[in-house]
């Protein structure tokens, strides 16, 4: 295949950034988009000029690293799945692509296609884990959890805060990702002490990181390579209420 | 996930699998309170050598990460935090100062080459030597090559390898050129062990060494033991010592699939 990658390239957080052209005539349509990526650097490389930056880990689509606006749509064209997993296969042959990266106020650029995401970490410090220690593991029987609980509690917890669901969100929003977190430990018992000063501090920090308000426009659901869908909002909502009505801190 | 990355519907085309070596199958040697052989630095999960030995599959490093981290660590550390002196130390400190220099040292030397390889290139060739030679059937003809070879890719890594950018913003072909280097010396570690095992044990196959029926034979007089290996500085050859594995309960036996 032969394709044109415009990519975003910036020297660093303040420099001034454009689209690049990228030409490429060799490309396999069964290559992932990541991997072509790392061909155009290959040639870079060899040329000496420097590679595009971009975050990328397991590369099987669990680990949440890697995130490109790819033609205008976080994590590209296919459905639920991550940009690691988009095969070339899915894009025509002779097609211009536009790869940027996230953006939003709460994720400053370092370099190119790479932006810091850890204002999301920050909102994970802030309550998304469980402090109390419950000793070893009780006998099963005796503190049930339903499967349907147990089965919402898992569709939420499948999240793996690449942030894709932020890019998508006009108003720059972080509330899918950090409902999927309130819901996942709200649904189970090991979340239950916390469960009031987890969603006030998690709501806290959202907002102190500067991502924006929920407007219910769905684009986040649509891109979420996880299918995290929007109940999860609403969850956030209720959680929220609920610690405020009970004066969580 | 396999439709997704081959386009094709495994429930109406047949899966194509095959088998491929799994991780390197050792770590850092560590005491039985997981500390290495530098006072305070402990090693935790798959990166030390202790649980698995030759068998290691998906799931091991898991159930090693959680085995350390629930029930080995917090009592082991919490220990040697309370019973060892910790005097402030600073950045000052002459030791820090050493491997600061070691360091920066290492990374201009990295920019500094100005070949004409990329890293990916010297790593791809590596990798394929690797497959073919110290992969899950090997033979001591083909890991002495391994073992011939390597060094000369090292040498030319270092002579010819293309680094494009500054130490000073982020850099991905620099910090990805740091591991190629580090893969280079390990490769020979790891083909220089393999050599030094002369059985069929776990993952591992060497060809000489299988039964009339072509499964792996194992030699538990001779080899009924970890290797661990010395560092000696650079260039130098690594010594080689040996942990007795005994069992008192469960005998090894071979494993059967009729």
């Amino acid at each position: 295949m032969k394709l044109t990658l415009l990519v975003w390239r910036q020297a660093g957080p303040g420099a001034p950034g454009k689209m690049v052209p990228y030409a490429v005539d060799d490309v396999s349509p069964d290559m992932s988009f990541l991997e072509v990526l790392d061909v155009i650097n290959e040639r870079l490389i060899a040329r000496g000029e420097e590679p595009i930056v971009f975050d990328s880990d397991c590369r099987e689509g669990i680990c949440g690293m890697c995130g490109l606006v790819v033609n205008g749509v976080a994590h590209g064209p296919e459905h639920a799945t991550t940009v690691c997993q988009l095969h070339m296969r899915h894009f025509r042959d002779g097609e211009t692509i536009t790869v940027e990266p996230w953006r939003a106020r709460a994720f400053p650029p370092h370099k190119d296609l790479m932006v810091d995401r850890s204002a999301l970490d920050r909102i994970i410090a802030a309550g998304g884990y469980v402090s109390v220690n419950v000793g070893g593991a009780p006998e099963a029987n005796s503190l049930p959890v339903a499967r349907e609980v147990a089965e919402a509690a898992m569709d939420s917890a499948a999240c793996i805060g690449c942030g894709a669901c932020v890019a998508a969100c006009k108003n720059a929003s972080a509330v899918l990702f950090v409902g999927a977190k309130i819901r996942h430990l709200a649904l189970l018992p090991q979340g239950e002490p916390e469960r009031a000063r987890r969603a006030a501090a998690m709501v806290a920090q959202m907002d102190a990181e500067g991502f924006g308000n929920c407007s219910n426009e769905g684009e986040c659901e649509a891109v979420c390579p996880k299918e995290i869908r929007m109940l999860n909002i609403a969850k956030l909502r209720s959680e929220y209420a609920r610690a405020l009505w009970r004066g969580g801190k | 996930m396999y439709e997704r990355i081959t386009g094709e519907d495994p429930y109406r085309v047949p899966m194509r699998i095959y088998p491929a070596i799994h991780y390197t199958m050792g770590g850092l040697w560590v005491d039985y309170d997981l500390m290495s052989t530098i006072p305070g630095l402990f090693v935790l999960g798959e990166a030390n050598f202790s649980d698995h030995g030759a068998n290691r599959l998906g799931a091991s490093a898991l159930m090693q990460g959680l085995a350390d981290g629930y029930f080995i660590a917090p009592t082991t550390l919490a220990g040697y935090l309370a019973g060892t002196p910790l005097p402030k130390v600073d950045v000052e400190a002459g030791e820090f100062n050493e491997a600061e220099q070691a360091v920066t040292a290492r990374i201009e030397r990295l920019l500094a080459v100005n070949g004409r390889r990329t890293a990916r290139s010297f790593h791809r060739e590596l990798g394929r030597l690797l497959w073919d030679k110290v992969g899950m059937a090997r033979n001591e003809a083909g890991l002495r090559e391994a073992l011939g070879r390597v060094p000369a890719l090292r040498e030319e890594f270092w002579q010819n390898v293309s680094v494009p950018g500054r130490a000073t913003d982020i850099n991905q072909a620099l910090e990805y050129a740091g591991r190629v280097a580090d893969y280079l010396e390990f490769a020979e570690l790891l083909a220089r062990d393999a050599l030094e095992r002369r059985e069929s044990c776990g993952g591992h196959f060497r060809e000489e060494y299988q039964t009339p029926e072509n499964e792996a034979r194992r030699d538990d007089e001779r080899f009924a033991h970890v290797a661990a290996w010395e560092y000696t500085g650079d260039g130098r050859e690594p010594i080689r010592h040996v942990e007795p594995l005994t069992f008192e309960y469960v005998q090894p036996s071979q494993r059967s699939y009729k």
